[in-house]
């Protein structure tokens, strides 16, 4: 077994592992830790990949902004883990075996793909590198860069009109 | 690697994420379990993305990069996406002071 | 000159023309217009009926066809009239005794108002045409028309005034009864056409059914066909088991009861068998069943009519009784007699009705014999017709009556002494119970109100000419029967029906019974009868029964109860299966099943509408297993 694929299997179990506490833990902020650690595996899966940028911007983004956005609403809130409210036991029991379901049967599908026995390219690769991400940003890709800056605008009105208080009426 | 492994993990964290959807009452966490499985694609489609850029054997240099820069996107739109789902959710509880979805039922009327 | 045969279609023209000329106009007809139009088509029937029977008796028969009135593929079902020795002699007696029955109403019905009075000429006229279209039809078809069309004035006639509910019932009782024997006439026919293709009598070039039923039917075929039209007789004719509406029927007008319920109507059964003797010839088991029924029928109705104290229903019950007499006839194959016994009874029912009306009108409407008594001296003239027809009903010769029924007897007797025994009897009864009607009616004292006896007075000559013409065919009627026995080769009505029951006679091996027996058989009857006469006129003249009847007496005065006997056994089970119907099917399992309908589909949308719950957690389910059956299909399924 080479070093990546070692590197590999341990960053899946962990990457899986923290996946299901995310959904296991009772108190939120736990769930937002292990959620943290879940993005570390998938970042650490696409540094093996060689998609530098993806995976710097992966943490900057997700575990340093979002996260902590969430982190933010969670504490504001101030939800631990008594306040917590429970489905009943059916409805857990329902959505445990239809995500099950579903997994075999995507699984299986695969047993059908085309793509089975293709290899993907580890640790080299020039197209993970920020360089060329960004000249087929800028060339081939540059109005949809332009849009998502809308985008963004748009969300920062958005959010700013929502979360106003209401003037309130006499 | 072969594209199985990553696939088989992909589907398993989407799963996982899944499951998260449809049992946890808080909406927080459920939005949680939703950015999980956003994740789950942008892993898969960086994995395609290599898979390309092997299979052409290296020419032309830049084969395969739509999948990473999809990623780049996907992410674009989850931040935008949660800054405002968070702020829906916060006004929610402002009004019911409550974030269990079960409360959250207005849509049956 | 032409052929007056070719103008057959005549007969039944003109009593259409009545029935629709004093139907339509009847507001704006008098009543002596009303009678002369009335009286008069049925004057011009009779005198192209006496054309036409000068014609048949010098050989001429025919067939008149009008216009085709069935045509599909291979049945073909022509509107044609058959001119024959049969239906001439049918026409003459149906015109003229109906001629005279229409001049008697003219008086009869005087106290009606002019439009009910034409509403009850036009009925009658309607009535003629029916029994017309029924004797000259030339197929089982057109005789069906003319069968059902007489059911239909018997009921319209039956329930003139409609006024009276328990009139409305025996009406309905009359038409219903009826119906039950149309539906085995029915099925004969159509048994007649699956398995012979045509209902026409007969042919010249021998495709009727008279000339194939040799050849083409089985003996099952024959049966099946003589007993379902034998039904549909007893319906119409008023034998065992549908007899009852006849007493009934009553209700109607006096003459009504003296045209349909005693010369004509009831006769149609007769003629149908009559028509189809060769059928019956070939069918000997049916014949024994006609027989038996016709016999039971004459005693069970001779031993009602002894106690019966309305002066109609005791002729009703006579009539039942003659009946059985004429299908004892054609049970034992004396086709002639019975035929000849039509004509006989014809003149004096009709003249024993119309006698019994004269009494009603001169009693204001008063049935009840035990109020009547000693009318000989205020009504000389119905007095002695009523006798004359008296003496003729109950066989005493040279009255028509006599021969009639003797030749009849003479059959039976050679057929199966028990049948002359028993008919013997009935006989004596018939006798017998006649003149208690006689004797209780106008000898003696009268019994009735001084207000009544006031008004006593003979009826006018409107109604008193038809009984003395009714009279004199009564007593002479019977002379064109004289048997073999009394005088050689003098039964010119034999003689004359012959071509018609040619075929059975070339079938059947005469019984001829020794002029002795035959003699002895006679004396036999005659002598019987005096002596009932003479009992009865004894007995009823001193000490009319006025008191009610008690013991065996009480249950013939009740009919033996056999009204009763079909309300259990026949109405109360069906009104409890109408009830069952209406009640259970209709309500609890019909409109269950409707109403249940909408309710199954009401509780669906309620469940359906549960899905809509509003809760975002149920649809993120609903959603993922959406997926997940998309997934499954799309790559195991659709390979």
């Amino acid at each position: 077994m080479s070093i990546s694929q070692v590197l590999f299997y341990f960053l899946s179990a962990l990457a899986l592992g923290s996946a299901l506490m995310v959904v296991i833990s009772r108190n939120p902020v736990h769930s937002v830790l292990w959620l943290i650690v879940t993005f570390f595996a998938i970042s650490g899966h696409y540094i093996m990949l060689n998609a530098q940028f993806l995976g710097i911007v992966n943490m900057i983004v997700y575990a340093g902004a979002i996260m902590v956005l969430f982190l933010f609403v969670i504490m504001l809130m101030n939800l631990n883990a008594e306040t917590e409210p429970q489905k009943n036991k059916w409805m857990k029991f329902a959505g445990v075996v239809s995500g099950g379901c579903l997994l075999m049967v995507l699984i299986a599908a695969l047993k059908e793909a085309e793509v089975k026995g293709k290899a993907t390219e580890l640790v080299t690769g020039e197209i993970g590198l920020i360089d060329n991400l960004g000249k087929a940003l800028f060339t081939d890709f540059v109005v949809p860069f332009e849009i998502s800056s809308v985008l963004f605008l748009s969300a920062m009105v958005g959010t700013v009109v929502i979360g106003k208080r209401e003037a309130k009426e006499a | 690697m072969n594209i199985e492994h990553y696939i088989v993990l992909s589907v398993a964290l989407f799963c996982i994420g899944i499951v998260g959807v449809l049992t946890r009452r808080n909406a927080i966490i459920i939005f949680m379990c939703i950015e999980l499985m956003l994740n789950a694609a942008n892993l898969l489609l960086v994995a395609f993305s290599k898979m390309h850029y092997a299979a052409a054997a290296g020419q032309p240099a830049t084969a395969g990069i739509d999948g990473q820069l999809f990623v780049f996107f996907i992410m674009v739109v989850a931040a935008a996406e949660v800054s405002v789902g968070l702020a829906i959710i916060v006004m929610m509880y402002r009004n019911v002071h409550s974030v269990d979805v079960n409360f959250l039922n207005r849509l049956k009327h | 000159m032409k052929n007056i045969i070719d103008l057959a279609w005549l007969v039944p023209l003109f009593p259409l023309i009545g029935f629709l000329v004093n139907g339509l106009f009847r507001r704006q007809l008098t009543k002596p217009l009303t009678a002369i139009v009335g009286s008069g088509t049925v004057l011009a029937s009779f005198v192209v009926s006496v054309l036409i029977f000068f014609a048949v008796k010098n050989g001429q028969t025919g067939t008149v066809t009008l216009f085709p009135f069935i045509q599909i593929s291979d049945l073909s079902v022509p509107f044609a009239f058959q001119i024959d020795q049969l239906s001439s002699l049918f026409l003459l007696i149906i015109t003229g005794v109906g001629f005279l029955i229409h001049v008697y109403s003219a008086a009869y019905m005087n106290s009606e108002e002019p439009p009910h009075y034409a509403r009850y000429f036009s009925y009658l006229n309607l009535f003629v045409f029916s029994m017309l279209l029924l004797v000259m039809g030339a197929n089982f078809v057109i005789l069906f028309i003319g069968w059902e069309g007489v059911g239909l004035c018997s009921y319209l006639l039956i329930g003139y005034w409609f006024r009276n509910t328990e009139y409305n019932n025996a009406a309905k009782k009359a038409f219903i009864m009826n119906r039950i024997g149309d539906v085995a006439f029915l099925l004969a026919i159509f048994w007649m056409i699956h398995k012979l293709g045509t209902v026409t009598f007969a042919t010249p070039d021998q495709t009727g059914v008279f000339d194939l039923v040799a050849s083409k039917l089985t003996a099952t075929d024959i049966t099946g066909i003589t007993l379902l039209l034998f039904i549909g007789a007893t319906g119409k004719s008023a034998q065992i088991p549908l007899y009852t509406w006849l007493p009934d029927a009553m209700a109607g007008p006096t003459p009504v009861s003296a045209l349909i319920h005693a010369a004509t109507m009831v006769t149609a059964g007769i003629y149908m068998i009559a028509r189809s003797n060769i059928l019956y010839t070939l069918a000997p088991v049916t014949q024994g069943i006609i027989a038996i029924i016709g016999l039971a029928t004459a005693i069970l109705a001779a031993t009602i009519a002894l106690k019966q104290n309305d002066i109609k229903k005791v002729l009703a019950y006579s009539t039942v009784s003659q009946l059985g007499y004429m299908f004892l006839g054609l049970g034992v194959g004396a086709f002639t007699g019975a035929v000849f016994h039509v004509m006989t009874h014809a003149f004096f029912k009709a003249l024993l009705f119309l006698g019994a009306g004269s009494v009603i009108h001169a009693m204001h409407h008063e049935q009840d014999i035990r109020r009547m008594g000693g009318l000989k001296r205020y009504l000389p003239v119905t007095h002695l017709t009523f006798l004359l027809a008296c003496i003729a009903i109950a066989g005493i010769p040279p009255f028509s009556g006599f021969f009639s029924k003797d030749e009849i007897l003479a059959a039976a007797y050679a057929k199966n002494p028990v049948y002359y025994w028993l008919g013997a009897a009935t006989a004596l009864l018939t006798a017998f119970y006649m003149f208690r009607l006689y004797a209780t009616t106008f000898l003696g004292s009268f019994r009735g109100t001084e207000e009544q006896r006031h008004h006593l007075h003979e009826s006018p000559a409107l109604m008193t000419i038809p009984l003395i013409v009714l009279a004199i065919l009564s007593v002479a009627g019977g002379w064109v029967g004289i048997p073999e026995v009394l005088m050689p080769d003098a039964h010119a009505l034999e003689k004359f029906l012959a071509p018609i029951f040619a075929a059975s006679s070339a079938r059947t091996t005469p019984h001829a019974i020794p002029h002795s027996t035959e003699y002895l058989l006679m004396s036999i009857t005659v002598v019987g009868a005096a002596i009932a006469i003479f009992v009865a006129t004894a007995r009823y003249r001193r000490k009319p029964e006025l008191h009610e009847a008690t013991g065996f007496g009480k249950i013939l005065a009740n009919k033996w109860y056999v009204d009763e006997l079909y309300n259990f056994i026949i109405v109360r089970p069906l009104n409890w299966l109408s009830r069952f119907l209406a009640n259970f099917i209709e309500r609890d399992v019909i409109d269950w099943l409707v109403n249940g309908m909408g309710k199954a589909v009401q509780y669906t949308s309620r469940q359906v509408r549960l899905l809509q719950s509003g809760q975002v957690g149920s649809y993120v389910l609903l959603m993922v297993l959406s997926i997940l059956i998309l997934v499954a299909v799309q790559f195991f399924v659709k390979k």
